[in-house]
């Protein structure tokens, strides 16, 4: 027997073809189109789904406590403070650490970069050890730290700007190569020195890799936070939620990580703004 | 202004098991005030090293360059480049683009922004002051690029390809553009096209090079802009007999050095 409708194009087929483009697109563009209410509906379902789980009652509390509970949670420490320090003061803490740690690697990181993009001299004695440190978790060499430094604000900082310098030394030394050689020839011709061709041509090409590197980074950083505070600290979000996984409030550990969340976030909306407003011509 | 290019050689030196290559060999060339000196033939033929000479971003082998009697030893603001393209900087908009030049050799804002409406205006870019200029069009985008060569009052012009990423229509217009504004300014120029037709209706003098090694092998002098510039319409001089003539004559020799190198 054969069916007698005409047989449209399956699902797969109009998944993997490519159809015309309505005017005022352009075809073929990968990934065109915009993502913004479906990005709220992901995460408008991503909360249901989470309540849903929590209020039939399909795990513990122990595993997966209900958005409510983590909600009030967050009232009552904001309220109370958690183990005897109010929850600014973590908050505070900790972005100092991380922010701090980001400002000194790209005030040393940026013009390291940049330098070792420029002349083969620093390039060779810096990159051995930036490259060698670079891969190792900040995990293994925190107890070096420790040794070296103690257990004070130091190696806690110095761990966290560790993380976030070789990426943004990277980023810098590559973004050096963006200026094409046009543009360099261009300025030189006009009797330009080399250090005006840096800052004039040079250094606003390789804006875009900096400002990526330094969002990547501040991500290392946030990562890193977490170790820093593993040990003899008393304070600071990364301290909240390792102290509070040891005495299984998970209800704790899930609002720690919405709040470094939403900071990180808060920061990255900030960078793609500066991102915006330094290289419109992305 | 006199630039005096005076036995000139360029030998690249072995890479990648090849031999040296000569660039250019003993390649003698005045450029006097006023001039439009077209640069023209097959790829390989070194027009590109001879204006990378001219910029100073390349010392010869033996030989000297002297502009007004000066050695020259760099880059410097009395010879501006004109690129293919790629050399405007996007994170600028038209009149900063324009006014760069000036911005490097520490003219004050006003100044600098002063000159380089004078040559935006003479460039026809007034009203786009403002203009992002990755916006533009790639005939705009030359526009910028000559205009910015200009307000640094270079003795000598140099172009290296400047209209050859553009469309054929844009291209004609862009030429008598140029041809208006040499007329305008007086400056020297050294052009370097893959156009016969280009070649022969914009230069006052055309050298036509031959690769390996890298010479001059003929000379000519040309009547055509000159033509243009009191007066002819261009489609006329460039379908005059003489033109077409010269056009065949010039076009046989670079067909010649094409085939030779296969």
């Amino acid at each position: 027997m054969t069916d007698p409708r005409p047989k449209g194009p399956g699902l797969w087929a109009r998944l993997a073809r490519s159809r015309p483009t309505k005017p005022g697109e352009i075809y073929g563009v990968p990934g065109q189109g915009n993502t913004f209410w479906l990005s709220v509906a992901s995460v408008l379902a991503l909360l249901a789904l989470w309540w849903l789980v929590t209020a039939l009652g399909l795990v513990k509390p122990l595993f997966v406590p209900s958005p409510q509970s983590v909600l009030a949670k967050f009232g009552q420490i904001w309220r109370e403070g958690f183990t005897n320090t109010s929850f600014m003061d973590h908050v505070l803490i900790s972005t100092a650490r991380v922010f701090g740690a980001f400002v000194l690697a790209c005030a040393i990181g940026l013009p390291l970069g940049l330098a070792m993009g420029m002349s083969p001299l620093i390039r060779g004695i810096f990159d051995p050890p930036i490259e060698f440190y670079r891969p190792i978790p900040p995990l293994a060499y925190l107890p070096l730290m420790i040794i070296w430094f103690g257990i004070g604000e130091t190696s806690k900082v110095l761990l966290i700007f560790l993380s976030i310098f070789a990426p943004i030394v990277l980023g810098a030394r590559s973004g050096v190569k963006s200026a094409a050689i046009e543009q360099i020839h261009a300025a030189y011709s006009f009797g330009a020195t080399r250090w005006q061709v840096m800052r004039h041509v040079i250094l606003p090409s390789a804006m875009p890799e900096i400002l990526t590197a330094m969002r990547v980074g501040v991500g290392f950083g946030w990562t890193t936070l977490v170790a820093a505070e593993m040990v003899a600290a008393t304070k600071g979000l990364g301290y909240m939620v390792l102290s509070a996984s040891q005495f299984l409030q998970t209800s704790v550990v899930i609002m720690g990580i919405f709040v470094i969340a939403t900071i990180a976030f808060a920061f990255d909306l900030m960078m793609r703004f500066l991102e915006r407003r330094l290289v419109p011509c992305r | 202004m006199s630039l005096k290019i005076d036995h000139v050689s360029v030998i690249y030196p072995a890479a990648d098991g090849r031999p040296p290559v000569a660039a250019l060999s003993d390649i003698n060339l005045d450029i006097q005030e006023g001039e439009f000196v077209v640069a023209l033939g097959a790829s390989g033929c070194g027009k590109s090293t001879l204006l990378n000479l001219i910029a100073g971003f390349l010392s010869p082998t033996s030989g000297g360059l002297t502009l007004d009697g000066r050695m020259v030893t760099g880059p410097g603001a009395d010879r501006a480049v004109v690129f293919q393209k790629h050399a405007l900087l996007p994170w600028l908009n038209v009149i900063d683009n324009v006014a760069f030049g000036l911005q490097i050799q520490g003219v004050p804002k006003q100044a600098r922004n002063r000159t380089a409406n004078e040559f935006i205006g003479l460039l026809g870019l007034d009203g786009f002051q403002r203009s992002p200029v990755y916006k533009l069009s790639g005939g705009m985008q030359q526009r910028v690029g000559i205009a910015r060569a200009l307000t640094c009052d270079p003795k000598i012009l140099l172009m290296d390809e400047p209209l050859g990423a553009l469309d054929a229509l844009t291209r004609e217009k862009a030429q008598e553009l140029i041809l208006k504004i040499w007329g305008e300014t007086r400056k020297s120029v050294f052009f370097i096209t893959h156009s016969v037709e280009e070649a022969l209706f914009m230069g006052t003098k055309l050298i036509v090079m031959s690769p390996r090694p890298g010479r001059i092998t003929h000379v000519f002098d040309l009547p055509f802009s000159r033509q243009f510039q009191s007066g002819t319409p261009a489609r006329q001089v460039k379908a005059s007999h003489e033109f077409i003539a010269l056009r065949e004559e010039v076009l046989n020799i670079i067909f010649a050095d094409e085939e030779a190198v296969e």
